[in-house]
C-alpha cells in the first residue's frame, strides 16, 4: 500500500471529500433550509409586502423586490452558515467525534479546520447560486451583473462563519448557540439594510451595523447588481470582510489545535 | 375500569414510605382530576404532571440566558418591521380600515411567536428527551403515566409562551399599538393559540424518526408564518389563495389577535376560538396515545 | 395506607410469580412461557446471552410492557391492572443509564422522588441519604453527563431507591464497567441485600451471578433452561474442577483426552474437561503425550453450567 502524508492543501480536500460523501447520503435534509427558505422570503416579503410599498426614494427608485433581492442573496449565506458553523462543528466535535477521528490519521488539526471552512464555502456558493438563478426566474433579478455578487454574498457569510467556528471549538456545551442566533443573526439580518433603508434608523444604530458582515455584503451585493460600486469603497468592504475570515483562521487553528491535539 | 377501581388506583397509588416519609404522606392526585380519571384508564394517568413542570422549570434556571432571549426574538422582528420596513408603506387595510403598519404588524408578530414558540418548544424538546435523553422512559418505571408526561409537558410549553406573550403585549402597550381594552383577552387567546400548537407539535413529534424530520416542521412552520397575512393583508392574494390561506392556523390566530387589539370584534371570532379547541384536542388525545403506544410496549 | 383499598395491596411472601409468562415483538417471540417464583429476601438472578429475553422479563415485571400471555402477579398484583400501584414500589435501574442530562446529581434524586409523589422536604432528605450511599456527596451539584461510567450506575442504583421500594429491579447493573467500578458496585448492592431489599438481577457475567444471587434462573432462547442456587446448579451440571487445555489454532482434538474426564467441551480456542480431579487429568493426559500450549485447573462455575445446558458460551 502506498500511504503517505498529504500536503496542507491535498489534506483540506481529502477532508471536503469526507463532507461530501455524508452530504451525497444526505442533502435532502438541507434542502428546505438552504434552498426553499430564502425563496420563501423572497416571495412572502419582496412580492407579497412588496406589494404595499410605493418604488421611491428609499428602494432607490426600483420596485421593493428587486430592491430586496440582491441583500437577500447575503442574507441567505448568512443563514444558511449559522447552522453549519455551530451546531454541525459542535457535533463533529461533541457527539459524532468524526474530527478526533480524522485527526488519528495523518491530516492536522488546521487541515481539518481548512476542510471544514471551505466546505461551508461551498455549500453558501451553492445556497446563494440557487437563490440567484431562482430570483431571476421571478424576475426579481435582472441585471447580469448581479452574478458578482454570489461570490461577494459568500465573502460576507465566511466573514462570518470563521469566527463563529473558532468560537465553537472553545464550546464544551450547545447553550450559547441559541443566544448566537437571537441576539447576532436576527439583528444583522434586520437592521443592516436588507429590508429597509438604514436611513431610516437612528444615527446611534449605524455604527453598530458597519461592523457587521451583512452591512458590508448588501452593500457590495446590492452596489454591483444595480451598478452603482465603486472602486475605493467595494475595496474597503471586500478587505473588511476578508480581514474578519483571517481572524477566524488564526483563531480557529489555535482553538482547533487545543482541542484536538490533546 | 370502573369508576371504584380506578378512585382506588388513585387513592393509593403512592409509594410505601415506611420511615421515610410518614410525616409527608404521598400526594394524592387533587379532586379536580376526578374527571380525566374517569375517562382515562388509571394505568396512563397518576396525577402528577406539575412535577414535570417542576422539572422544566429546574432545567430552565440553568439555561436562562436561552429561555430571556426568546423574548427578543419578535421584538426585533417588530421593531425592524413596525419601524424600519413600516416608513416604507403608509397605512394598510386593517379589521376597521386603513391602519398603521405598526399597528397591523404587531398582533400578527403576537401570534406567530405563540405559534413558533410552542412547535418549538414541543417538537424540539420532546424528540431530544423521548429519543435520545430517555428522560420518559425513566419517569415511566415511576407512578407516573404518558398522559402525565403530555399535560405536564404542555402546561410548561403555556408557562413559558405566556411569558412571552406577556411581555410582547406589554411592549406593545408602550409603543401605543393597542387601540382597544379588547386586548386584556389577548393574553389567554395567545394561550389557547399555543396550547393548539403545542399539542399539535408533540402529536408530530412521536412520529419523528431522526433529526431530520425536524426540516419538516420547519417546512409547515415558515410558510405559515410567513404567507398568513402576517406582514400584508389578505387582499394581496388572488381569491382561490385567499381561501387556501383561511384554512391554515396561523390565519385564524391572526384574525383573531388583530380583532383584539383594535377592538373590532365579531361573532366570527368565537368561530376562530373554536378552531383552536378543536386542534388543542386533537393533538392531545393523539399526542399521548403515541406516547404510551411508543413508550409502553 | 387506610380505607378499604388497603386490603388490595397486601405483601405476601412471594413478591413475583410468573406462569408461562410470554412476550412478543411482532412475530419476534422475546420470552416463550416462563415459571419464575421471587421471595421477599432473595437475590434472584436471571443468566443468560444477549437476546436471551432477560430485559423483556425484566420489562414485563417493571410493569413498563404489557405482556403478551401467561400470568403474572408482581407485589401480589396484576400490572396491566395496577401498574402505577405496582411501580411505586418498586426500583429500577434499566440496562442504559437514563438518568436527566440537564439536571444536576442532586437534582436527578429530588425530581425523580416528586415523581413518587414524595413532598419537597422528604425529597431534599433523600437526596442527600442517597447521595451518601452512592458515594457521590462531593458531586452533589455537578451536571450528570462528565460522571464516569461508574458514577453514573451508582446514581442510577441510588435514584432507583429514592421510593424505597420493596423490591429492585437491576438490568444488566455492571455491564460496560471496568472492574473497579464493578467491585464497589458489587459493594452497594451487597449492602442493600444484607438490609433486607428483594433484588432481581440479569446479567450475563458469571461471576456477577455467583456474588450477588442466591437463586437463579439460566435463560436462553425466552425459556429458562435450569433454575437454583448458584452452587446447586454447577453441582448438578458441571463438575467439582474443570481442567482447561490451551492449543495452537487448528490443532487442538478431543480424541486424545476423551476418556480422562466425565465430558469434554470442544471451544473454538481451548479444550474443556469436567473431572472431580483436575490435577489427575493433567497428568494423565501429559502421560499420553498431550502437549498443550498453556493449561489450568480451575473450579467449575457458572460459565460452565451454561455451556453445558446451551452448548454455547455466555459472553461471546
Amino acid at each position: 500500500m502506498n500511504v503517505h502524508v498529504l500536503g496542507p492543501f491535498r489534506a483540506a480536500l481529502v477532508a471536503v471529500e469526507g463532507h461530501w460523501t455524508w452530504y451525497r447520503r444526505n442533502w435532502r435534509a438541507t434542502v428546505i433550509s438552504n434552498f426553499l427558505q430564502p425563496v420563501l422570503f423572497l416571495l412572502a416579503m419582496g412580492v407579497g409586502f412588496g406589494s404595499q410599498v410605493q418604488a421611491g426614494e428609499a428602494t432607490g427608485g426600483h420596485p421593493y423586490v428587486v430592491f430586496l433581492a440582491p441583500a437577500l442573496l447575503v442574507i441567505t449565506a448568512v443563514q444558511n452558515a449559522v447552522f453549519e458553523s455551530t451546531w454541525a462543528v459542535f457535533s463533529a466535535f461533541k457527539w459524532q467525534r468524526s474530527y478526533q477521528g480524522v485527526v488519528s490519521t495523518p491530516i492536522t488539526p488546521a487541515q481539518v479546520l481548512y476542510g471544514q471552512l471551505l466546505w461551508i464555502a461551498l455549500r453558501l456558493a451553492a445556497g446563494t447560486a440557487v437563490f440567484l438563478g431562482i430570483a431571476v426566474a421571478l424576475g426579481a433579478i435582472t441585471n447580469p451583473s448581479a452574478v458578482l455578487a454570489v461570490p461577494f454574498a459568500v465573502l460576507a457569510g465566511m466573514a462570518f462563519t470563521a469566527p463563529v467556528v473558532a468560537f465553537t471549538a472553545t464550546r464544551e456545551k450547545p447553550d450559547s448557540f441559541n443566544v448566537i442566533f437571537r441576539f447576532l443573526v436576527m439583528p444583522m439580518t434586520l437592521f443592516t439594510g436588507g429590508f429597509f433603508p438604514m436611513s431610516q434608523l437612528p444615527d446611534w444604530l449605524h455604527p453598530l451595523a458597519w461592523v457587521t458582515p451583512v452591512w458590508h455584503g448588501i452593500e457590495l451585493a446590492r452596489g454591483v447588481t444595480f451598478g452603482t460600486l465603486r472602486l475605493l469603497p467595494a475595496a474597503g468592504h471586500v478587505a473588511y470582510l476578508s480581514a474578519l475570515v483571517v481572524l477566524g483562521i488564526v483563531l480557529g487553528r489555535r482553538y482547533f489545535h487545543r482541542r484536538l491535539a490533546v | 375500569m370502573t369508576r371504584e377501581s380506578s378512585t382506588q388506583a388513585s387513592r393509593n397509588d403512592g409509594p410505601d414510605t415506611d420511615g421515610l416519609d410518614t410525616a409527608n404522606p404521598p400526594a394524592a392526585p387533587k379532586s379536580s382530576n376526578g374527571l380525566l380519571f374517569r375517562i382515562i384508564p388509571p394505568g396512563l394517568y397518576a396525577g402528577r404532571s406539575h412535577v414535570l413542570v417542576e422539572r422544566s422549570y429546574l432545567v430552565s434556571k440553568r439555561a436562562w440566558m436561552s429561555v430571556i432571549s426568546g423574548f427578543f426574538e419578535p421584538l426585533f422582528f417588530l421593531l425592524s418591521l413596525g419601524f424600519g420596513f413600516g416608513q416604507l408603506v403608509t397605512t394598510v387595510e386593517g379589521p376597521g380600515g386603513p391602519m398603521p403598519y405598526a399597528a397591523f404588524v404587531a398582533p400578527a408578530l403576537l401570534a406567530a411567536s405563540a405559534m413558533n414558540g410552542a412547535v418549538f418548544e414541543a417538537t424540539f424538546n420532546l424528540f431530544f428527551k423521548f429519543k435520545y435523553a430517555k428522560v420518559y422512559d425513566a419517569v415511566l418505571a415511576t407512578p407516573m403515566g404518558p398522559v402525565d408526561i403530555a399535560l405536564g409537558e404542555a402546561a410548561w410549553c403555556l408557562i413559558r409562551g405566556g411569558l412571552y406573550s406577556g411581555g410582547f403585549i406589554v411592549v406593545m402597550l408602550g409603543f401605543g399599538l393597542i387601540s382597544s381594552p379588547w386586548a386584556l383577552l389577548a393574553l389567554p387567546v395567545c394561550l389557547l393559540v399555543a396550547l393548539a400548537f403545542a399539542a399539535a407539535g408533540m402529536a408530530a413529534a412521536t412520529f419523528m424518526r431522526s433529526w431530520h424530520d425536524f426540516d419538516l416542521v420547519q417546512l409547515a412552520v415558515m410558510p405559515l408564518f410567513l404567507f398568513s397575512t402576517t406582514f400584508y393583508p389578505l387582499s394581496v392574494y388572488p381569491g382561490w389563495l385567499q381561501t387556501v390561506v383561511q384554512c391554515t392556523p396561523l390565519y385564524h390566530a391572526i384574525e383573531l389577535m388583530r380583532a383584539l387589539t383594535t377592538g373590532y370584534v365579531g361573532w366570527g371570532a368565537l368561530g376562530h376560538v373554536v378552531y383552536f379547541v378543536v386542534m388543542a384536542a386533537i393533538g392531545v388525545v393523539v399526542a399521548a396515545r403515541r406516547l404510551g403506544k411508543l413508550l409502553l410496549t | 395506607m387506610s380505607g378499604p383499598a388497603a386490603n388490595v395491596t397486601v405483601v405476601t411472601s412471594t413478591l413475583v410469580h410468573a406462569k408461562g409468562l410470554t412476550k412478543h415483538f411482532g412475530s419476534f417471540e422475546a420470552v416463550r412461557g416462563i415459571d419464575v417464583e421471587v421471595s421477599k429476601g432473595e437475590a434472584f438472578g436471571f443468566l443468560g446471552p444477549n437476546g436471551a429475553g432477560k430485559s423483556s422479563t425484566m420489562r414485563m415485571v417493571a410493569c413498563v410492557s404489557p405482556r403478551t400471555g401467561g400470568e403474572l402477579r408482581v407485589l401480589g398484583m396484576d400490572p396491566d391492572v395496577d401498574g402505577p400501584k405496582i411501580r411505586a414500589r418498586l426500583g429500577v435501574v434499566p440496562q442504559q443509564d437514563n438518568l436527566d442530562t440537564e439536571l444536576t446529581v442532586r437534582q436527578n434524586l429530588q425530581v425523580y422522588g416528586r415523581y413518587f409523589g414524595l413532598s419537597r422536604s422528604a425529597v431534599r432528605e433523600r437526596a442527600v441519604e442517597l447521595m451518601e450511599f452512592a458515594q457521590l456527596t462531593d458531586r452533589a451539584d455537578a451536571e450528570v453527563e462528565p460522571l464516569s461510567g461508574g458514577m453514573k450506575r451508582r446514581l442510577t442504583i441510588a435514584r432507583s431507591l429514592v421510593n424505597d421500594p420493596d423490591l429492585l429491579l437491576l438490568d444488566e447493573p455492571t455491564t460496560g464497567l471496568d472492574p473497579q467500578a464493578r467491585h464497589l458496585l458489587w459493594d452497594r448492592l451487597f449492602r442493600l441485600k444484607q438490609s433486607g431489599v428483594t433484588l432481581i438481577i440479569t446479567t450475563h457475567y458469571m461471576d456477577e451471578a455467583e456474588q450477588l444471587c442466591d437463586r437463579l434462573v439460566v435463560m436462553d432462547g425466552g425459556r429458562i433452561a435450569a433454575e437454583g442456587s448458584p452452587s446447586e446448579l454447577i453441582r448438578r451440571y458441571s463438575t467439582r474442577e474443570v481442567l482447561e487445555l490451551r492449543f495452537p489454532p487448528g490443532e487442538q482434538s478431543a480424541a486424545e483426552v476423551r476418556d480422562l474426564a466425565e465430558r469434554v467441551e470442544v471451544l473454538p480456542d481451548r479444550v474443556l474437561l469436567y473431572t472431580a480431579d483436575g490435577e489427575a487429568a493433567l497428568s494423565a493426559a501429559h502421560a499420553r503425550g498431550v502437549r498443550p500450549v498453556s493449561s489450568l485447573v480451575r473450579r467449575g462455575t457458572l460459565e460452565d453450567v451454561f455451556l453445558r445446558l446451551t452448548g454455547r458460551t455466555l459472553v461471546d
